[in-house]
């Protein structure tokens, strides 16, 4: 979600079977996509304890998508010195293919640079962070290891959705914030309103804003000054024990992890022996070093330095974000936050092909190597197979995932429409004896648990925030209460655009509200949304029968609310899938014994080639044989033959409109 | 024996048959290769006695009676060729002047299929055809004169915007004029044809299914009432007057076709096969002269059918028929397993019977009434239920 301008391009290349899509169609001059590269073996190792704790500082760049995060970073990285000044330096932190097509970071990368200003040689750490709030533990993270932001805002589409979410991200991690303003260059630029919209919703005066085109590279030195000015130096002293933040970690299949360390205390070298807060797991430091960006070796960091660290651990899992890594025989208190990452959108995954699903699995199981996030389940079904049942954090995140397993595995997979975990407060002292809890969570819709034996049930919400020319309000409105939204906030940023904050229950979301959006602002309108627990809500579940026999695979959980329009929709589009039979149907959907939607699919009257003769026999054979080899493959609904193509039809998600 | 003429004056806009329009046809040559690839493969296969030729097209109405007179005075000198065979011709209501189907005649022709298609000027034109209604049926006319009884016409329905009525009155219009044998065609959208870019383009209106199936209903009913009898799902006859040709492709004959992409069935005898294939000659009438001049024929491509492949087609052409698949006949395809024991046993057969569509008693395996109609809908089982034997 979330993401502007880019999607056009990136449906296109989605459904192009793009030769693009090998992994090794890239640029040669890149750097290999997910690996890094080694450090040059006879390079020597830098010492770094030349830079103490006061010149050295942590910051993040932070943006709504497209407002130039990673072009600024660019030319960071240039006038540093860091990489050569060339005009083939796009995006050199994103090195992923979904990264560069979409404009986003899904795995941050990180840069150590060095900078001399009046005289002092600074150590300036770039710390990059996934650009959107479906990683946002994983931004909370990154920011941890922060003193400070630059919040880029574009000149011309000024604050959008993901703007605000992201400095509130910044403000609440209490972080210094330096906001700059970018695309001056454009000719819509409108810095002024800007800067105003700036000061209104985020109370920072506009004089503090710091306008620059980091394309030509203006200003862009100046921005490296406010760094050092306004962001102050990391609290910490390396004559503490060991404690290093993990804020990322990679897989490297001849090295193992990779963990990115933040280090709030003391020093670590090749040869310390450390211990997992988390794990509790002891390793030993086989090499330290910085990133600029690739691989560097350095003798040791210190103390509010950030830098990574390879230690044997075999499994990202060893190397948690969050987590706290400390001198073995030397506890600490570990950093706060830590928490696992929790799925909030599940859906089905299957091969396209029964046949590739070794080759899927495998291709799964590489890509979860480097994304502990998503949880992987197996699954079937009767209508799709094998598959697996796959939770992600949002539903970019999902997107993101399908996307590296086609451009990078060159994998095509049926992924069903998302869902969301429900739970359900469990009435019965059976049931609660048989769950041995009283709330339980239902991911799919043959758990649900009758009404009769549940005091309430609960659906995830999240809380969104939209961004929008004020012309859109009112249809916007319309859409989110169709969408059991409820309003929490309205705001006027400037005299023509409205920040609106609604609550909406995730599963409203999940389908295809921002294309909806989108489509009504003419694209104008921005959203980004954020966890916000669970609600009471009146949920049901409901069945399509065929013929008066259900059909598994499309039951569903719905809101009371919802059935009709949902159970209606269902019934259409299965009345197209389904071809007609020598018999009629009767599609239905039903909750308990009460039919709420009906679609009737005639009977075949007349079906049989008009002209057969000698000569168009062969062809006509092979059809008729791919037919009966079809039958095989049908799923049987009582006597109504479902082909496969009508399940993927009706379950696959939906990816444009 | 199937000689095929490729060429055409004027393509139509539903066909996509392998046809040509050429400037000018080389019919010499065309005729030399005609004959010597119906001499050659002749040979290969061994008959005895060709018990019927249909000269296919194209539109063979364009060649000379001369070129005709050729292939069946070939055909006759090679093998057998009895005086009563059926020789049957396509024509074009716009080729076929009394003299020049008084040539056929003489050629030895003794029976007409002409593409009628239409009676209405409107419909011939979106059709794409070159003669109108009144010449049709001048062409009809003449053609009973010189082969009465043995004429046959065929006809569309279905056609983008065609409405019952206008159907049934085509219908009435037809019985008329025609002769004891009809063929009446759902008009076939064929992908790569103008009618068809122009119903997918949304410029005319695609036929709703439930209209189609009403008016082959009428079709069926009104002719069995004027004393036709419906012996294949889109043919007619009364009098006895079956097209013996065609039914030898529904009961699974051997046929020889000659000519440019002809198909043919046969057991190639002559070099010491013994088993059915499947066979196409090469489409392109240029590169098929020069492999005819040079080999002696223009077989592009034989593939052996299997004994489950020879039963599937039996199955699927027989079953068009109204007598359907005689035990006799399908012993003769399949001497260790009878149609009772593949369709009389539990299965798709069995419930297809159940439900109206399928008969198999001691006549054999056919359609019903109803059935026939729906007879795409039963073969996927039905062949289902044949490969699991």
């Amino acid at each position: 979600m979330a993401l502007a301008g880019r999607t056009a391009m990136r449906w296109a290349r989605l459904r192009s079977p793009c030769p693009a899509a090998a992994p090794l169609c890239r640029p040669a001059w890149l750097p290999a996509a997910c690996e890094r590269r080694y450090s040059c073996p006879g390079k020597e190792k830098l010492d770094m304890s030349s830079y103490p704790v006061e010149s050295i500082r942590n910051f993040s760049i932070i943006a709504h998508v497209d407002h130039g995060k990673s072009t600024l970073a660019d030319r960071l990285l240039e006038i540093t010195g860091t990489i050569s000044k060339t005009d083939r330096n796009k995006q050199v932190l994103d090195k992923l293919q979904v990264e560069r097509e979409r404009g986003i970071t899904v795995k941050a990368q990180s840069a150590s640079l060095f900078y001399n200003h009046e005289g002092i040689n600074y150590l300036l750490n770039l710390i990059d962070t996934p650009g959107h709030v479906d990683f946002s533990y994983e931004v909370s993270r990154s920011l941890s290891a922060c003193q400070g932001v630059i919040l880029v805002v574009d000149a011309n589409e000024g604050i959008q959705a993901q703007t605000v979410a992201n400095f509130y991200l910044a403000f609440e991690a209490q972080l210094s914030i330096i906001p700059v303003i970018n695309k001056i260059d454009l000719k819509n630029a409108d810095p002024e309103r800007v800067e105003k919209q700036i000061e209104k919703l985020f109370d920072i005066p506009t004089d503090e804003c710091v306008r620059i085109s980091a394309k030509q590279g203006t200003n862009v030195e100046k921005v490296l000054q406010k760094v050092i000015e306004k962001i102050p130096p990391p609290q910490c002293n390396t004559a503490d024990p060991l404690k290093a933040l993990v804020f990322d970690s990679t897989f490297d299949h001849y090295r193992g992890v990779i963990a990115n360390i933040a280090l709030f205390g003391g020093e670590i070298a090749k040869g310390h022996k450390i211990v997992s807060a988390h794990t509790k797991k002891r390793y030993e430091v086989n090499e330290v070093g910085i990133l600029t960006p690739n691989e560097q070796p350095t003798h040791k960091l210190y103390a509010g330095q950030v830098g990574y660290l390879i230690a044997g651990m075999k499994e990202v899992t060893e190397a948690q974000i969050g987590d706290t890594l400390f001198l073995y025989k030397q506890p600490v208190e570990p950093l706060p936050g830590f928490k696992s990452a929790k799925p909030m959108v599940f859906a089905g995954m299957y091969p396209i092909d029964q046949t590739e699903y070794n080759n899927l699995k495998s291709a799964l199981e590489r890509l979860t190597l480097n994304d502990s996030s998503v949880t992987v389940h197996r699954d079937s079904s009767l209508a799709l197979g094998a598959g697996w049942r796959l939770g992600f954090l949002g539903l970019l995140h999902m997107e993101v995932f399908n996307q590296r397993l086609e451009q990078e595995y060159n994998m095509s997979v049926i992924l069903t429409a998302p869902t969301v975990p429900y739970k359900a407060v469990l009435s019965s002292a059976k049931l609660i004896k048989e769950y041995g809890k009283e709330q339980i969570t239902i991911i799919n819709p043959a758990q649900f648990p009758d009404k009769l034996s549940v005091s309430e049930y609960l659906e995830p919400t999240v809380l969104g925030t939209i961004v929008t020319p004020h012309e859109y309000i009112g249809k916007i409105i319309a859409l989110c209460q169709d969408r059991r939204a409820v309003q929490k906030d309205m705001l006027y940023i400037d005299e023509n655009r409205v920040m609106l904050k609604y609550l909406f229950p995730l599963n409203e979301i999940v389908v295809d509200f921002y294309d909806a959006l989108k489509c009504l602002s003419s694209g104008y309108a921005s959203f980004d949304y954020e966890d916000a627990g669970y609600q009471a809500a009146e949920l049901i579940k409901m069945d399509i029968l065929l013929n008066g026999n259900p059909v598994e695979e499309l039951a569903t959980i719905t809101h009371n609310d919802k059935a009709y329009a949902t159970g209606k929709l269902l019934c259409e589009r299965l009345k197209e899938a389904i071809p007609r039979q020598l018999f009629e149907i009767a599609i239905q959907a039903a909750i308990g014994k009460k039919i709420i939607a009906r679609e009737t699919l005639k009977a075949y009257r007349k079906n049989v080639v008009a002209k057969c003769y000698g000569g168009d026999i062969t062809r006509r054979m092979k059809l008729l044989k791919r037919q009966a080899e079809g039958k095989r493959l049908m799923r049987k609904i009582g006597n109504v033959e479902v082909p496969r193509d009508a399940f993927i039809r009706i379950l696959k998600r939906e990816t444009d409109k | 024996l199937c000689p095929q003429w490729p060429y055409c004056r004027k393509r139509c806009s539903y066909c996509n048959f392998n046809t040509y329009v050429v400037p000018a046809v080389d019919e010499a040559a065309v005729r030399a290769c005609l004959v010597r690839e119906a001499l050659t493969l002749l040979r290969l296969s061994q008959v005895h006695s060709v018990t019927s030729v249909f000269f296919g097209g194209g539109t063979p109405s364009l060649a000379s009676p001369r070129t005709v007179a050729a292939v069946l005075e070939a055909v006759a000198g090679a093998t057998q060729l009895p005086a009563g065979a059926e020789v049957t011709l396509e024509a074009n209501p716009s080729s076929t002047s009394t003299s020049h189907l008084a040539g056929f005649r003489a050629a030895g022709v003794n029976r007409l299929s002409i593409g009628v298609q239409s009676l209405d000027d409107a419909e011939l034109r979106l059709l794409g055809r070159e003669h109108t209604a009144e010449e049709a049926q001048k062409a009809v006319e003449a053609a009973r004169g010189l082969f009465p009884g043995r004429t046959s016409i065929d006809l569309l329905f279905g056609l983008p915007g065609q409405s019952r009525d206008a159907w049934a009155q085509r219908l009435e219009a037809a019985l008329g004029l025609c002769d004891d044998h009809i063929s009446l065609y759902q008009l076939t959208l064929e992908r790569g044809t103008a009618l068809a870019a122009q119903v997918r383009g949304g410029a005319l209106p695609a036929p709703p299914p439930d209209l189609l199936a009403d008016m082959y209903q009428t079709a069926r009913t009104v002719l069995v009432a004027a004393g036709f009898r419906h012996y294949e799902v889109s043919n007619f006859a009364r009098k006895g007057a079956l097209s013996t040709h065609n039914l030898s492709y529904w009961r699974s004959d051997q046929y020889i076709g000659v000519g440019p992409g002809a198909h043919g069935r046969f057991v190639p005898r002559g070099e010491g096969g013994c088993s059915r294939e499947a066979r196409v000659q090469t489409l392109e009438p240029v590169a098929w002269m020069r492999e005819v001049q040079s080999q002696g024929h223009g077989t592009r491509s034989r593939v052996v059918l299997s004994p489950l492949e020879q039963l599937e087609e039996l199955l699927t052409l027989g079953l068009r028929t109204d007598e359907g698949i005689t035990h006799e006949h399908w012993e003769h395809f399949s001497p260790q397993l009878s149609l009772q024991d593949v369709f009389g046993a539990p299965g798709e057969a069995r419930a297809l019977q159940q439900q109206g569509w399928l008969l198999l008693d001691g006549g054999g395996l056919r359609c019903t009434w109803a059935g026939l109609a729906v007879l795409d809908s039963l073969l996927p089982d039905l062949l289902w239920q044949l490969q699991r034997r």
